[in-house]
């Protein structure tokens, strides 16, 4: 698992972190180092404000130890960005309890279909009894898509008719998973923009059905991210949070050269972690996400 | 969240006051704040520092004008310098190529295939025949999608199933076209990354084996730094023609939009608005140059309130207005005026730093208070609305029962109106010029 994360964050590190390296050199600590590494953050998409605190943090550092060298930096960095990542509780998913259920939301285009059949076939290898619902009745063939997944991660899908109402789609699907003895529930919904007012209020009403079917549920409402977005994720991060209080993040697309910073501003602003991280298109491409090797990956050498 | 550049300008240049020049000071403090505005938008680092590098040459020496502030000037030079680098919009090249074939390209997850069905709407419109072709076979149910979409707009869709090589899959469709007599042939192709090299040569065998006139990356709007790359990769690997940016009805700033102009120097031919599949825009560079900047889309606001609006009608308002002689008459019509400019929210949103306000109301309530003012004033005598003070309690009870509300309901519209009308006096009197009713109704309103 630090092997795959380390090699999805490869293109990070060769573009960012690589360059922090040759960047900042080993020369005396100049208020140009400081630029240099301000723009180094930008360019890994975490947003002006999250980058100037972190050059902030690390000059305060810096001050304090009386550093002088450049290269000194690299641990002081390290350590911030580390500090960002605070400790998340436990994630509920792996809580035994009768029933689980898992909403997926996210924006159009974001990875959600993708996302929970590899979650599928993740948690059905730990040896949970796992069912899915197609809550996207209104994109053209996205229920045949979760079909298509269901079937690779071989667990069963609930689905209703195309431009039915979710909610009841899902309701029904709660009553049918209990009845069948499964344990884990994956709610698809639609993509939405977070900026949609009606959308926004149906994804709601998906989660009260929810609430109301199963004691304390959702347990997790994972809001998938794509790793290439850039500060409009935060934006999106704040309203699914006010609406149907997203518990954890999974990014998606690590693969690519999206270097997903931005989720340093969402632990920042709304301490909101990450859970899992998608690093590619087969099924098995999904990792719960680690904190340390997430870090180790962005600046650890590439192996030789 | 964010500060639109013109409040961060302001901020700069408050307490200096006086006109004549921007010296170099003045355009140094300016541009650290034009730098941070556009990298908040999402614009790639690098362009943004050639940007800057552009907007400061115009601006050091520049007389600033007599009716405007120094910081006012910085952003109009900023603007037009955006609209500049943002470029013409692009217009697709139909008929030089029978049929015309049309390639779309880009990230998983961008919105080609439905992007393919709207531009594939959009040209039936316009008279041509189209034909869409599903190259995305890694998918799962990607061509499924592509021929629902075909079938809700009644427009043929060629497939061979997921076991045809794309590029095979493609040269046939567009021979099928030719036979079925479409003018237009769209190939949607699988999202790839523009990192993966097999699934870059599977799109340079699709360009060779079908030599499309156009090749278009369909890009989200909510991109971040990553644009650059992703746009000079597919660029380099099959030749860019064009751009369309999607999910544009969201709230990214869509600096992303700068940064792939700027490195590929293709025109941006279309927007994609909102799923329904009527939702693709023509680009306007002023417009979406006013939204980097987080200005609002005034221009639109204004083009479709010259469109919409009787002149006349507003200018005798406006008339009315400043001798005061505005009346509850007055103000319906008004509200009338507004409503045509389409819905709400919408028009809400294009009105300079509403569009993040807009997030916190809802508008379907909103929507419902204008719908009930309506009945109330609708409820009313010509004589009651040319002279609000006749309203009584009995006449109070009478337009309640009339409209559906409350007296309380009543009372409140009559204190808003008053309100607006103390305002107005206030406006005339401090010599507020007649930018006319509309804006100051909205004002006065919201």
């Amino acid at each position: 698992m630090f092997k795959s994360i380390r090699k999805s964050l490869s293109r990070t590190r060769q573009s960012v972190f690589g360059q922090i390296q040759n960047a900042l050199g080993n020369g005396d600590i100049t208020e140009e180092t400081y630029e240099d590494l301000e723009a180094l953050l930008i360019q890994a998409d975490m947003g002006v404000d999250t980058s100037l605190f972190i050059v902030e943090q690390v000059r305060d550092r810096a001050v304090e130890k009386h550093l002088y060298r450049a290269d000194q930096l690299i641990p002081e960095l390290r350590g911030v960005l580390r500090a960002i990542l605070i400790e998340p509780p436990p994630l509920q998913i792996d809580t035994p309890r009768l029933l689980t259920i898992v909403m997926v939301v996210g924006v159009n285009g974001s990875g959600k279909t993708t996302s929970i059949g590899k979650l599928a076939k993740y948690y059905k290898g730990l040896g949970r009894r796992v069912q899915l619902v197609a809550g996207d009745t209104f994109r053209a063939a996205a229920i045949d898509q979760l079909k298509v997944w269901g079937d690779r991660a071989g667990v069963p899908v609930i689905s209703g008719q195309p431009g039915g109402d979710p909610a009841a789609v899902i309701y029904d699907s709660i009553r049918a998973t209990r009845a069948r003895g499964y344990d884990l529930l994956f709610v698809d919904t639609a993509g939405r923009l977070h900026t949609k007012f009606n959308l926004m209020k149906e994804l709601e009403k998906v989660y009260s059905v929810c609430q109301k079917s199963v004691h304390q549920a959702p347990h997790e409402v994972l809001l998938v991210l794509d790793a290439p977005t850039g500060q409009n994720a935060l934006l999106q991060a704040i309203k699914f949070k006010e609406s149907v209080h997203i518990t954890g993040v999974v990014l998606t697309k690590l693969d690519g050269t999206g270097k997903g910073g931005m989720v340093f501003a969402i632990y920042r602003e709304l301490g909101v972690p990450v859970r899992f991280i998608g690093t590619g298109e087969g099924i098995d491409d999904i990792a719960p996400f680690d904190a340390d090797a997430f870090i180790d990956g962005l600046f650890d050498e590439p192996p030789a | 969240m964010f500060e639109s550049l013109g409040n961060r300008l302001q901020g700069v240049f408050d307490g200096l006051q006086r006109r004549g020049k921007l010296t170099e000071a003045d355009v140094d403090a300016a541009m650290r704040e034009v730098r941070l505005a556009l990298l908040e938008a999402d614009v790639n680092f690098k362009v943004v520092k050639q940007f800057v590098k552009r907007v400061r040459e115009r601006a050091v020496g520049v007389e600033v004008m007599q009716t405007i502030t120094p910081g006012q000037q910085v952003v109009k030079i900023v603007h037009e310098e955006l609209i500049n680098t943002l470029g013409e919009p692009g217009r697709l090249e139909l008929g030089l190529q029978n049929p015309t074939i049309i390639m779309l390209v880009g990230l998983q997850g961008s919105g080609k295939t439905t992007t393919a069905a709207k531009l594939a709407l959009h040209l039936r419109k316009k008279g041509s025949r189209p034909y869409l072709v599903a190259a995305d076979v890694y998918r799962p149910a990607a061509i499924d999608q592509l021929q629902a979409l075909g079938r809700q707009l009644d427009i043929p869709v060629y497939d061979e199933g997921v076991n045809g090589r794309p590029p095979t899959i493609c040269a046939n469709g567009v021979a099928k076209a030719r036979e079925s007599g479409a003018t237009v042939v769209l190939l949607d192709t699988a999202g790839r990354l523009n990192i993966d090299d097999m699934m870059m040569d599977e799109i340079k065998a699709i360009k060779a084996a079908t030599d499309p006139i156009e090749v278009i990356l369909v890009a989200d709007a909510m991109t971040g730094q990553e644009a650059v790359r992703v746009a000079t990769d597919f660029n380099n690997a099959v030749g860019l023609t064009g751009l369309i940016m999607t999910k544009v009805d969201g709230d990214a700033r869509g600096g992303a939009a700068i940064s792939m102009r700027e490195v590929t120097g293709v025109p941006i031919k279309y927007l994609g608005t909102g799923e329904k599949l009527d939702g693709l825009e023509l680009f306007h560079p002023d417009r979406m140059a006013s939204r980097i900047l987080g200005m609002g889309d005034v221009l639109t606001l204004i083009e479709q309130a010259s469109e919409q609006l009787d002149e006349e009608e507003t200018q005798r308002a406006g008339e009315r207005l400043m001798s005061g002689k505005f009346d509850l008459e007055d103000f319906l019509q008004q509200m009338q005026q507004i409503k045509k400019l389409g819905p709400l929210g919408k028009v809400l949103g294009m009105l300079p730093g509403m569009g993040q306000m807009m997030n916190d109301v809802d508008l379907s309530g909103a929507e419902g208070e204008l719908k009930r003012v309506e009945a109330i004033i609708y409820s009313m005598t010509p004589k009651e609305r040319r002279n609000p003070r006749l309203l009584k309690a009995s006449r109070k009870r009478r337009i309640a029962a009339g409209s559906g509300t409350s007296v309380q309901e009543v009372n409140q519209l009559l204190r808003q109106f008053r309100e607006m009308q103390t305002m107005m006096k206030q406006l005339k009197s401090s010599g507020a010029g007649r930018r006319g009713a509309l804006s100051n109704l909205l004002g006065g309103k919201f």
